[in-house]
């Protein structure tokens, strides 16, 4: 599950398509292939869209189902009942709560570990550059059963107990990147002459990062947190293996995708689950295209 | 004007701690790497050396114990049970006809993104790409399972029209059928499919970017009709792009436990069987045999896709 | 703190290395206090980097540096009382135009409505007045600079260092910002060292000029100096356009075997009579080409031994003197006193 993400920080890291090189792409394409765009392959890619998006929105349709027993279609009839169910359960509120407390937690570290690494690659080129990236990114290049698996052993051989701090543990470990690729491509496209000039003005090293470094990649700061928020509020497959008793909301869902008990509830929570990530990746598409845009113009 | 300003002298603490680090740049990049490599080098990589060295311990038979000495009798047992070979053969073929499927549902989408959508368009379709990728993974196979269950849409919809025989047809297939699409190598086929699917469109999407609107003007001057073009011009030129999207659905089809425990028949997957040998049999050698698999078969995959230039599409 | 009379900035046996390169090779130069000073050369000849060891964000691999009379080594750029105006302006893209110039005096902490009012006058001074609620994305090129130079000059340093403040400039506004920057320079008394690849430039702005190539200074002087009296055929060449004489024409010219340089429009045009004199050597020769440049005309003019390029000026409009056509023989004339003997050190 972790590796979800993996190419969005790599395309994050690639420089941004520069806005002349859209224009000027499309317009002779457009030109070109505007009539001949036909229908086929309107519908093809009308079709994919529809087929990454359709099954959520059965999600939401089933949420409001009265039907309690199987998932019949179409949905016999209207109800908003199950979600007042699912506010009163005691057990979803608990796994939402280590949920929320661990995505903040692991978010907070791999912020602060995710700008180091950024910083150090970007302000000086040393041996092993590429390998630092690689390492980063390794824990969600790998399918995520093999970092639950050797996170697990390795808790297991150091004789720690299994508890929030291990879940904690596993979820900064493939958090970091996602900030460090935001972060990076952010420094990047910062002058560095910058620094420079606010020290040269008379600002030691710790107001040039207060009153230059950190404004200059707060909103990349921020679109890295919210998509590792993100990240760490869904992630199931390592969070199997670093987990004692406790679970989390995507924990509390597996099992009951695994032993259904009441269907209605799980609908309803799987709803919340989209909603409450939707809002920070959208945030954080917003955030960083802006950038773009500013980028482009004053060019 | 021509009076300098004075410069305070006396340093505060955090000033003579600037100084010393701007003086010392080694100093200031250790302080700044230190944290992560750290984390990284030594945790991570640590658990994950470990492991490996782990499949070269055994188990007792009859204690159930981890026995720490090195041993190839945990490989050997490996190699020779010819079910293992069945996980492994079978977890190839379904992440190849996936990274296939991906690629022929996401060509057109990048395509028509990239070639026809206004700028509007265009971030629109990217959003709809980006939001699927980053949301909830369970919410999303979970959704399969109200989609295929029996008395589910898929049904009503082929019942609606008159196509409850094709369906059944295909469940009766032997090999890829079984008793409902939730239960059969179809099932886990769309579901898996359906997940990785953004995957393969945003690496084509950034290769498609790549190619400059005065290539492909250039080849139409030159007397290629679009459909040469297309052909001759814009789809070498993506592929790459392709097979870096491939990267990710093959790698996360191998790893992947979860799926086909959810949606499929009873038959283990690679991932499955990584998952019950540490969980339920307390295995963890034979699970870090399982687990070398998924990274031997990237490895050499990695190494071709980057003969074919794959890795700058990523 | 500084001693009186010290010189502004005061380079001895500087060298800096990155790795295998010697960016800055064994320099010593002094800048005298008011002085406005151009370090000139092509890019990589090691300018920049002196800068750069000026400002403090390079440190010298050997030698020492004082600016005005202390050792600078292991002070930091943040405690030099030297400011400088970046070539791409560096300007804070998150802060406003006034931000960006009061930067100096809030790291300061300098009061709010003070940091205003000087900010005001440095904005004055660069006659942005009225421009400092704008974002540095808002202005133009020559505007950005100018904002640059405000926020350099505000801290009121000693030394002003400028990295090819003109070059992302268009020639027309590049003319009027030296005008400019000159005149700011004499109006404050400061000195100001000057980085630029730009010779005219350089010849145009500074009471001095240092000559870089290869991580090495091969002449100080003043332009005219410079100008007149190449020391080096690198110089010679670099500096303004010129002709360089060796083998069969040195001989000829000169009188004895050397590399001489001589300045195009140095050499006359002479008709049969007159310009004979001892001092005054004269060669025929043929014209093979003729380029009109506006104020003056550059004859290519063949000779035994090579080819020599003449600049004259067109000062009588569109009329030019029957024999200046492609073809002609003429007859060249050059005062010896204009030749200068050069050293082909590098």
């Amino acid at each position: 599950m972790p590796s979800e993400v993996t190419p969005i920080p790599s395309l994050r890291s690639a420089p941004p398509p520069p806005r002349g090189s859209v224009s000027s792409g499309n317009p002779v394409g457009t030109a070109r292939h505007g009539p001949r765009a036909g229908w086929g392959l309107k519908l093809a890619a009308l079709g994919g869209l529809l087929f990454l998006h359709i099954p959520l929105a059965i999600i939401v349709l089933y949420a409001f189902s009265i039907e309690e027993k199987s998932f019949v279609f179409p949905i016999p009839g209207f109800t908003t009942k199950w979600f007042a169910v699912a506010f009163e359960r005691e057990d979803i509120r608990a796994a939402l709560g280590l949920s929320i407390r661990v995505a903040a937690v692991s978010t907070a570290m791999a912020l602060l570990l995710g700008t180091l690494a950024a910083a150090a690659v970007w302000r000086s080129r040393f041996f092993g550059r590429e390998a630092i990236s690689l390492l980063l990114i390794l824990p969600i290049a790998l399918p995520g059963i093999i970092t639950g698996i050797a996170l697990r052993s390795a808790i297991g051989l150091a004789e720690i107990e299994f508890s929030y701090w291990t879940i904690v543990l596993g979820h900064a470990t493939f958090c970091i990147v996602v900030v460090y690729n935001n972060v990076l491509a952010r420094f990047r496209r910062t002058n560095r002459a910058l620094i420079e000039a606010s020290m040269d003005l008379g600002a030691d090293g710790f107001q040039t990062l207060r009153y230059v470094v950190l404004p200059s990649i707060a909103t990349a700061l921020l679109a890295g947190g919210m998509l590792a928020f993100a990240l760490s509020f869904d992630e199931v497959i390592v969070t199997t293996f670093t987990a004692g008793q406790q679970s989390t909301l995507p924990i509390w869902m597996l099992s009951e995708l695994i032993r259904p008990r009441q269907r209605p509830v799980t609908n309803v929570v799987a709803v919340f689950v989209i909603a409450v990530t939707f809002i920070p990746i959208v945030t954080a598409f917003y955030l960083t295209r802006d950038t773009h845009d500013v980028a482009g113009s004053s060019k | 004007m021509t009076t300098a300003a004075a410069l305070p002298r006396e340093d505060s603490f955090l000033q003579r701690l600037s100084t010393s680090l701007y003086l010392r740049p080694r100093l200031l990049l250790l302080m700044l790497l230190g944290p992560p490599l750290l984390w990284l080098g030594v945790i991570y990589l640590g658990s994950l050396f470990a492991l490996l060295a782990q499949s070269f311990f055994a188990v007792d038979e009859f204690s159930g114990v981890v026995v720490q000495e090195f041993s190839l009798a945990n490989w050997t047992g490996f190699v020779t049970n010819p079910a293992n070979g069945d996980i492994v053969l079978r977890t190839f073929l379904m992440a190849l006809v996936v990274t296939i499927a991906a690629a022929l549902i996401a060509f057109p989408v990048a395509y028509y993104m990239v070639r026809f959508a206004g700028i509007r368009t265009k971030a629109v379709m990217y959003l709809g790409v980006m939001l699927p990728l980053w949301s909830s993974y369970l919410v999303r196979v979970y959704s399969w399972k109200l989609i295929l269950a029996k008395e589910g849409i898929v049904s009503w919809v082929m019942a609606q029209l008159h196509l409850t025989w094709l369906l059944d047809a295909a469940l009766a297939t032997p090999v890829v059928g079984g008793p409902s699409l939730s239960t059969s190598y179809i099932g886990t086929f769309l579901v898996f499919t359906y997940i990785w699917l953004p995957f393969m469109i945003l690496p084509v999407v950034a290769a498609l970017e790549r190619v400059p609107g005065s290539v492909i003007e250039a080849s139409g001057d030159l007397g290629a009709d679009p459909g040469q073009t297309f052909r001759k011009v814009i789809f070498p030129l993506a592929f790459p792009g392709v097979v870096a999207g491939s990267i990710f659905t093959f790698s996360l089809t191998l790893g992947d436990y979860i799926i086909p425990g959810i949606i499929g028949s009873s038959t283990p997957f690679l991932g499955q069987a990584v998952y019950s040998q540490q969980g339920v049999a307390g295995n963890i050698p034979l699970a870090a045999a399982f687990t070398v698999v998924p990274i031997v078969i990237m490895g050499i995959y990695l190494t071709l896709a980057k003969r074919l230039g794959a890795f700058d599409a990523l | 703190m500084n001693a009186t009379g010290a010189p502004a900035v005061a380079f001895d046996r500087v060298s800096r290395t990155f790795g295998e390169v010697r960016a800055v090779d064994d320099v010593s130069f002094r800048v005298e206090d008011g002085e406005f000073f151009s370090m000139l050369g092509p890019s990589g000849s090691g300018k920049t980097t002196c800068l750069r060891l000026i400002a403090g964000f390079e440190q010298p691999s050997s030698g020492h540096i004082q600016v005005h009379g202390v050792n600078v080594g292991g002070v930091p750029p943040y405690r030099r009382d030297v400011n400088t105006v970046f070539q791409d302006y560096a300007l804070f893209p998150h802060m406003n135009v006034g931000e960006n110039v009061e930067y100096g005096l809030m790291i300061r902490k300098v009061p709010k409505a003070e940091r205003r009012r000087q900010a005001e006058e440095m904005l004055a001074m660069v006659k942005l007045d009225g421009l400092y609620a704008r974002r540095p994305g808002q202005l133009s090129g020559g505007q950005r600079q100018r904002v640059a130079l405000a926020r350099a000059l505000i801290n009121r340093p000693r030394v002003l260092l400028l990295d090819e403040p003109l070059g992302a400039l268009d020639l027309k506004l590049r003319e009027t910002m030296q005008a400019e920057i000159k005149a700011i320079q004499r109006h404050l008394g400061i000195t100001f060292v000057y980085v630029t690849h730009d010779q005219g430039e350089a010849l145009a702005m500074s009471d001095r000029l240092a000559v870089f190539n290869q991580g090495r200074i091969e002449q100080i002087g003043a332009p005219a100096e410079v100008y007149d009296h190449p020391a080096s055929v690198f110089v010679a060449g670099f500096v303004g356009q010129t002709n360089l004489l060796d083998g069969y024409l040195a001989q000829r010219i000169g009188g004895f075997p050397a590399t001489f340089s001589i300045r195009p429009e140095r050499i006359r045009v002479a008709g049969e009579e007159g310009g004979f004199g001892f001092d005054i050597a004269s060669i025929h020769g043929r014209i093979a080409a003729i380029t009109y440049l506006g104020a003056t005309s550059r004859l290519n003019v063949q000779v035994d031994g090579g080819e020599l390029i003449v600049v004259e000026p067109n000062v009588d409009g569109g009329v030019a003197p029957p024999d200046r056509v492609v073809g002609a023989e003429v007859r060249l004339t050059i005062d010896r006193k204009h030749i200068q003997a050069v050293t082909d050190a590098s």
